[in-house]
């Protein structure tokens, strides 16, 4: 509990309206999508990086730890409380400020929602492409500071490589800014990429400067279904090796086509282990040829069947067989631990079938799919955790997953960060050295480990 | 007996909300509020904390369960099909039956429960669809139960009829031989705001030569009750009509409103036994005349020389019950009609029964965001099938000093066809 006078102080800065210590409203604040609980002591909503520093300032001179939210839809437990303390909201931060049609630059604010800044350049012929699955909900600021992905990551890249500049507040209530609005710019430290990815650990970011892209004019999305995932990799390597990057290249794996068969009345050939959705896009005339020649490139490689759609209805229908993974997949079993790992391209296939010999061996179902087009598979470990013994039968063959993951050359997360879901996994990828450095920075920007607290390191654990 | 679920019922339900926060994206309070409190994540997270005993029914858990439209957008769009709308009214009759009706409710359950009552408030000029009563008397002792603060001064509402339309016609209208026989529940909007449409539905079923029965004593299908938690009302509501409605032969019931069309179609057929065939039997009006050929026999009509702009809004119980295309089809074959489709159609227009009257400031706010997209559009008329919806449009539209009208699609039906 913190006491009346802080909270008094709180209500100085944001006003009273935007400072809550109701139970109601700090359970409203207490979660994210990895479903675990920590109750805050209270919340607050400022309106501006003036309040965010004066907020941050009053957090270090009384040592009470700030977590900064968005929308709450992290997989790692970023914005979880995890100690108590502030849930900082930056949902109020939601301004527009300004597209620049002449540089083909957008300067917004942490709050707006992804989805509707893309709707809004997309209006002026403009495009932001990195899509994670929740763009429609979650806010810029939340991707950017875990660097969010997407299926179109395959040929555009994530979210850090469209953000050139940053107005953060620091640890300690500093205001400045990052980068700028220039393509270039070498002048010291390349503090926007630090802060990128940084999980709300480093700083609280309010206001973001994004490079955008003229929109293609036209997209084409074809499904194809393999008699293995060995084929369907290769359709992926040679696609590649053709000079072809498509826009996505989506991958589900044998278990999931089962589970997405036994829960709908989408059709889908007994023959097919594997499905690609392969979308390119581009000018109009020039995607139908292009449609055509990865056809022609894939043909020998096991395919069972090739579906391209004609319309956008159609194209819907396709992407539908993806869509309905998710709600498939709780038809299995009711608890799913959806981790993110990414491997080199070419090791896909190897990497399925090293998960498929952890399924067997703990007897856990676990279902792949995801982005076959830069190696990031979401491994779902499906179990019913009021089962005994499933959850450490669960974490057991999490935890050989990220072994194999890093075997293969890859990462234990490609888009959903470390947070506290993968802090007790830090040290299998990264060296004793790397860490130090990494918590180095930590200390020096936030000497007093006000800032988000208890993530991505597992020694700072409460 | 028919019996409405308890909390405890969902506990399943609300174990399968992952926490995923997709409802974001699609709660029309949320959008406006922009409070984890309003979303359907947050209301999961506190009727979950009820339950476990972790949270006090205190002022701002009441508020949160409070800000809820019941309109099912958030379902439709759920991972898991959590059905939110189902546990926050459940929540609310809890709240009740611990706490009481609040005021407000207890004058939706007193008027509903009492059929005259309703009718008497109609032939007085005061009463309203059964909640709200600006022009009651000053000095009707009724005023006590339906308090004036409940009620905005700057809501303009439709003039009341003076003879509710169930006493302007017949119980029953022979049609012609061989085609079927349908119940019309007529529901209190249509009853005693919106007569004309009713007379404009009789019209529509007499061209096709359908034999209609319009049971008298038909009452009030609930949902407002439901809304307001006041678990008995509902349930005695359903009781009367089960025996209203159990007294006449017929093939469908029909609707000309999204909301009974839920109150018969989906709240009934949880409450016992002796609902189970409602599901089945309920139709909306332009289900029915889409299944009956209506549609080509309204595009056989000779086009009008001067057509207006008409753009559709979807009702919440229609649009999250899949009707979306049978409205547009009947709205698109009408010969004096050009329809235009406009942005977010189906989003919520604010209304959500008892939801405007507590919250008359975010309704409002909800509501501006419709007009906005019904004045883009270029339509000279929204059309849609609700009279809980009509009234909000109309009313979102004059504060927006737009000139449209929000009209019932019976209304143009009838107008189109031949007297």
């Amino acid at each position: 509990m913190l006491n009346t006078e802080f909270i008094a102080k709180l209500q100085q800065i944001v006003g009273n309206e935007y400072v809550s210590t109701d139970q109601a409203d700090l359970i409203c604040y207490s979660y994210d999508a990895t479903q675990k609980q920590f109750l805050p002591d209270v919340v607050v909503h400022p309106a501006s990086a003036e309040e965010i520093s004066r907020i941050l300032r009053l957090a270090n001179e009384c040592r009470i730890p700030v977590f900064p939210r968005g929308a709450g839809s992290g997989f790692t437990g970023g914005s979880l409380p995890v100690s108590g303390g502030i849930v900082l909201v930056t949902t109020r931060l939601d301004r527009i400020l300004e597209i620049d049609e002449e540089n083909l630059v957008a300067t917004v604010e942490p709050g707006v929602v992804t989805e509707q800044f893309q709707k809004a350049v997309e209006k002026v012929g403009l495009f932001y492409p990195p899509d994670p699955a929740s763009l429609k909900f979650s806010t810029l600021g939340g991707n950017v500071a875990e660097c969010a992905g997407g299926p179109r990551c395959v040929k555009y890249g994530v979210t850090k490589d469209y953000i050139i500049g940053l107005e953060i507040v620091t640890p300690t209530g500093d205001i400045i800014k990052t980068g700028g609005s220039t393509m270039k710019g070498v002048v010291g430290y390349d503090l926007t990429k630090l802060i990128c990815g940084s999980e709300g650990t480093l700083a609280v970011i309010t206001r973001i400067i994004i490079k955008l892209l003229p929109k293609p004019e036209a997209k084409k999305t074809m499904l194809v279904l393999f008699d293995s995932i060995d084929g369907a990799a290769q359709a992926v390597s040679a696609i590649i090796g053709h000079k072809i990057i498509p826009t996505t290249l989506e991958f589900m794996d044998g278990r999931t086509i089962d589970c997405v068969r036994q829960a709908t009345d989408l059709q889908l050939p007994d023959t097919a282990n594997a499905v690609l959705i392969i979308e390119v896009d581009g000018d109009r005339e020039f995607l139908d040829k292009q449609v055509a020649k990865i056809a022609e490139i894939i043909r020998p490689l096991g395919v069972v069947e090739t579906r391209i759609a004609e319309t956008a209805e159609e194209s819907e229908a396709l992407w539908q067989v993806r869509r309905s993974v998710s709600a498939s997949l709780r038809k299995v079993n009711p608890d799913k631990f959806n981790e993110d790992i990414c491997v080199p391209r070419s090791k896909v296939p190897e990497m399925i079938r090293k998960i498929d010999v952890i399924a067997d061996r703990y007897q856990v179902p676990i279902v792949n799919f995801g982005h076959a087009g830069d190696g990031n598979i979401h491994v779902n470990v499906m179990i019913d955790s009021k089962v005994a013994g499933e959850q450490e039968k669960a974490d057991k063959a999490i935890e050989e997953v990220f072994k194999g993951a890093l075997e293969l050359g890859g990462t234990m997360s490609g888009e959903h960060g470390v947070g506290i879901m993968k802090a007790p996994y830090l040290s299998l990828e990264l060296a004793d050295t790397v860490v130090d450095y990494m918590k180095t920075i930590k200390r020096a920007l936030d000497p007093n480990n006000i800032l988000n607290p208890g993530k991505i390191f597992p020694s700072d654990k409460t | 007996m028919a019996k409405l679920k308890k909390l405890e019922d969902f506990r399943e339900e609300i174990d399968q909300c992952v926490k995923c926060g997709a409802c974001r994206a699609h709660c029309p309070v949320f959008g406006a509020e922009k409070h984890e409190g309003r979303v359907a994540r947050g209301k999961i997270a506190l009727a979950d904390a009820l339950l476990n005993g972790e949270v006090e029914m205190e002022d701002r858990f009441l508020l949160d369960m409070s800000q809820c439209l019941l309109c099912g957008s958030c379902y439709t769009q759920c991972p898991n099909k959590v059905p939110t709308e189902e546990i926050v009214a459940a929540t609310r009759r809890r709240i009740a039956e611990k706490k009481g009706l609040s005021t407000f409710g207890k004058g939706v359950a007193t008027v509903l429960k009492h059929q005259g009552l309703m009718d008497l408030l109609a032939k007085s000029g005061g009463a309203l669809s059964g909640l709200l009563f600006k022009k009651l008397p000053e000095d009707s002792g009724l005023r006590l139960r339906f308090p004036a603060p409940f009620i905005s001064s700057d809501r303009t509402l439709p003039p009341l009829t003076g003879k509710p339309f169930r006493e302007r016609c017949p119980e029953i209208i022979h049609g012609k031989k061989g085609q079927p026989t349908v119940l019309f529940f007529t529901g209190c909007g249509i009853n005693y705001m919106y007569p004309e449409v009713g007379e404009a539905l009789l019209k529509v079923l007499k061209f096709i030569g359908v034999t209609v029965i319009i049971p008298k004593d038909q009452v009030c299908c609930g949902l407002p009750a439901v809304s307001a938690g006041a678990t008995e009302t509902v349930e005695s509501l359903a009781e009367k009509n089960l025996t209203a409605l159990g007294r006449h032969q017929y093939d469908w019931i029909v609707t000309a409103c999204a909301s009974c069309l839920a109150g018969l179609g989906k709240i009934y057929p949880g409450m016992g036994e002796e609902f189970s065939d409602y599901s089945l039997k309920v139709k909306d009006i332009f289900v029915f005349l889409v299944e009956q050929g209506f549609t080509e026999q309204l595009a056989a009509l000779p086009k009008a020389a001067n057509r207006q702009r008409v753009t559709y809004h979807d009702p919440c119980h229609l649009r999250t019950r899949g009707i979306i295309e049978e409205p547009r089809q009947i709205l698109k074959a009408l010969p004096q009609v050009d329809y235009v489709e406009m942005e977010e159609a189906g989003t919520c227009c604010g209304f959500g029964g008892t939801y405007s009257v507590y919250h008359y400031d975010t309704s409002k706010k909800i509501g501006a965001k419709k007009a906005g997209f019904i004045a883009e559009s270029g339509a000279e008329l929204v059309a849609t099938d609700c009279p809980g919806c009509i009234m909000q449009l109309q009313d979102s539209i004059n504060h927006a000093d737009g000139k449209q009208r929000a009209v019932h699609i019976l209304e143009l039906v009838a107008e189109a066809l031949p007297d």
